[in-house]
């Protein structure tokens, strides 16, 4: 997988969801580069959830070409898309991203219980314990809350774990998905850059979604989904008829 | 897969108190069904083997259940005697290796007595061929006295040397006493789970002195024999109930059942008792099915609450399970991981269960047979509980696909954004 080119490409990509009659994305054209960090933003409705599941290969578009990673999404079988997230997409959600009964350093840990091929790139410099701890430890974590279970963490602590969880074994994406909605708007600034700055330093290209546009200034790119999917944009436009 | 398994077990973990719950309802339906099976069983045996090592039960003729009911079971009474002369004439049958008179109709506090032959002690067997034991005591040697059944024993609380009257006639009918001639307890039998623990044994020369001042079965106003005179009669019963019959060699069973069906001095009736009590077991067999269903339906019942709370617990999993899919799990391995858990459960259940039961035989077995008569074994499981064991579990393999299903349906329907 080489850093320089594309690291997602949708063309002419339609999805509707089973049991409704509009299409929720109808996306003509979207790329990023590998290694770019892009903030996608868009009301709730336009279709950033789905966009997401289209990309971690959890849902499949029914018509268009969705490529991750060089990958043709729907000519590959769905055991080659759960393979694919395991092993190069790291996954950052909004809230409760953490198995509460874990502790923090064993949540960090799962991916690499996962995927193989991501347990190799974690432990390709040292033990798979030392490189969680180094992760915590750049994202600011006190060793004294890693033996920690998850549920005792405050919420920001918590996504801080879930962070060295998306990026331990240094995955080619990192997905994230309004990480920062639980926090205050002091931490959600620290939480971005914090993520930038990793993401950076793995090399990883960073989706970053956001229905707060203030937070666009720290991103290479900003892609509107109601520009980018005119099922998006359609229905944007009947809202503001009638 | 091994992550998923260990974080299935960590989630398990985390849910124990409900699993709990679940688990140990599964193991006492189990448990229940077991015991059941084992009671049923069990009761099954001690009937059909209320008598062993017999050949024939000969009486008046009548229908064969019911000659078995009233000469074994001490239940009912015989519509005809069967003549002295005519038992005399089948006992030095060529074929015939013993007999022995069975003579019924009087009772003691609504137990049965007995008239019968020393004989029937060292003859008399049941269950697998067990021997009648005595618990203390012997048998009765003279005419004023008794041997008693153990149960007979516990419920009056009577001892060796104790004192008893008896009652001519039974239940309603059980009007008039015998209170001039008491007999003296001599014996008690050791408890074998058949009607002769609810017995009270007497020699047929007793009963015939009881009788010695009746007339048609009531007492002959103004004569009254005292205890003391009546060995100096004669105490030769003119008729007995029934017979029972040992032979030389089986192999002559159905000539000699002939030769009594057939008999020329009186209609006479002679029956298998294995294959009587079978017949008759078959006849009651309803309760032994109802028994059965009764205890698959809790069955059911425990299952449907490891459904339902595996059911419930999926919403509040919904975040737990994208995760999952987050990190590289497939719907199947989703499905897979609720299935198992439902096994599991109902595995572990059933195997509390089998421990349950095991507990609950050692310790209740004697209290079982003591107060109830009911045996039961504590023995390992037979194939046949190790069949239904497989079916209990089996059936929690199917009702742990519906929460599979589910879960699979929610993560396909949910992706990577649950809809809470």
């Amino acid at each position: 997988m080489s850093l320089i080119g594309t690291a997602i490409e949708l063309d002419q990509v339609l999805y509707r969801w089973p049991g409704q009659a509009e299409a929720c994305l109808d996306i003509p054209a979207l790329s990023v580069a590998a290694g770019e960090r892009v903030f996608l933003y868009g009301p709730s409705g336009s279709g950033k959830s789905t966009l997401l599941g289209l990309l971690g290969g959890v849902n499949v578009a029914q018509r268009g070409r969705v490529s991750v990673l060089g990958r043709e999404m729907r000519a590959i079988g769905a055991r080659q898309r759960d393979r694919l997230r395991a092993a190069h997409i790291g996954f950052l959600f909004q809230q409760f991203n953490l198995f509460p009964w874990l502790s923090a350093i064993d949540n960090v840990l799962l991916p690499a219980s996962f995927s193989a091929e991501r347990k190799v790139r974690a432990t390709s410099e040292r033990p798979l314990r030392d490189e969680a701890a180094r992760l915590l430890t750049q994202l600011d974590l006190a060793p004294s809350l890693w033996g920690k279970s998850a549920a005792e963490l405050s919420v920001g602590q918590q996504q801080r774990v879930a962070a060295a969880r998306a990026l331990i074994g240094r995955p080619q994406i990192v997905i994230a998905d309004e990480p920062t909605s639980a926090l205050d708007a002091a931490r959600q600034l620290a939480f971005v850059d914090l993520l930038r700055r990793e993401c950076a330093a793995a090399q990883a290209t960073l989706i970053f979604v956001s229905h707060d546009e203030r937070l666009a200034v720290h991103f290479d790119r900003q892609i509107s989904l109601v520009d980018v999917n005119r099922a998006a944009n359609r229905a944007e436009l009947q809202g503001s008829a009638s | 897969m091994m992550a998923m398994l260990k974080l299935a077990a960590h989630s398990a973990w985390a849910r124990r108190l409900t699993l709990g719950v679940t688990l140990f309802s599964i193991a006492i339906s189990t448990a229940m069904l077991l015991s059941v099976e084992r009671i049923r069983l069990n009761a099954r045996q001690s009937f059909t083997q209320s008598v062993s090592g017999v050949d024939l039960v000969v009486g008046a003729r009548t229908g064969g259940v019911q000659l078995m009911l009233y000469s074994v079971f001490h239940v009912g009474q015989a519509t005809n005697n069967i003549e002295w002369t005519s038992f005399a004439a089948l006992a030095g049958h060529p074929a015939v290796a013993w007999a022995i008179p069975l003579s019924l109709g009087d009772s003691h506090r609504g137990f049965a007595v007995l008239g019968t032959s020393a004989e029937y002690f060292p003859r008399f067997r049941y269950g697998d061929g067990r021997w009648l034991k005595f618990s203390d005591g012997k048998a009765f040697s003279r005419v004023f006295e008794a041997v008693i059944g153990s149960e007979v024993a516990a419920r009056l609380n009577y001892r060796v040397g104790d004192s008893i009257t008896l009652t001519h006639g039974f239940g309603n009918q059980a009007l008039t006493e015998h209170a001039d001639k008491p007999f003296a307890i001599v014996g008690i039998l050791e408890a074998t789970g058949t009607a002769v623990d609810r017995t009270v044994h007497i020699s047929l020369e007793a009963m015939t002195a009881l009788h010695l001042d009746w007339v048609a079965g009531a007492p002959v106003p103004g004569l009254s024999i005292p205890q003391n005179y009546v060995e100096k009669f004669d105490l030769r019963p003119k008729e007995i109930t029934a017979a029972l019959i040992g032979l030389k060699s089986r192999a002559d069973v159905f000539r000699m059942q002939r030769f009594v069906n057939e008999f020329r001095g009186e209609p006479l009736l002679a029956v298998m008792p294995g294959v009587a009590l079978d017949e008759l077991w078959q006849t009651i067999g309803m309760v032994e099915r109802a028994l059965f269903a009764v205890s698959a339906l809790v069955i059911v019942v425990g299952l449907c609450g490891l459904v339902s709370t595996l059911l419930a617990g999926l919403n509040e999993r919904r975040r737990e399970l994208a995760i999952l899919r987050a990190l590289g799990a497939g719907p199947g391995d989703v499905f897979m991981m609720l299935a198992i858990e439902g096994v599991l459960v109902t595995t572990a259940g059933a195997m509390l269960g089998v421990a349950v039961l095991y507990a609950a035989t050692h310790l209740a077995a004697g209290w079982l047979l003591a107060q109830l008569g009911v045996v039961i074994a504590a023995q390992w499981l037979s194939p046949a509980e190790f069949g239904l064991l497989s079916l209990v579990v089996l059936t929690g393999l199917l009702a742990s696909l519906v929460p599979g299903w589910r879960a699979w349906r929610m993560s396909l329907a949910d992706g990577l954004t649950p809809r809470v």
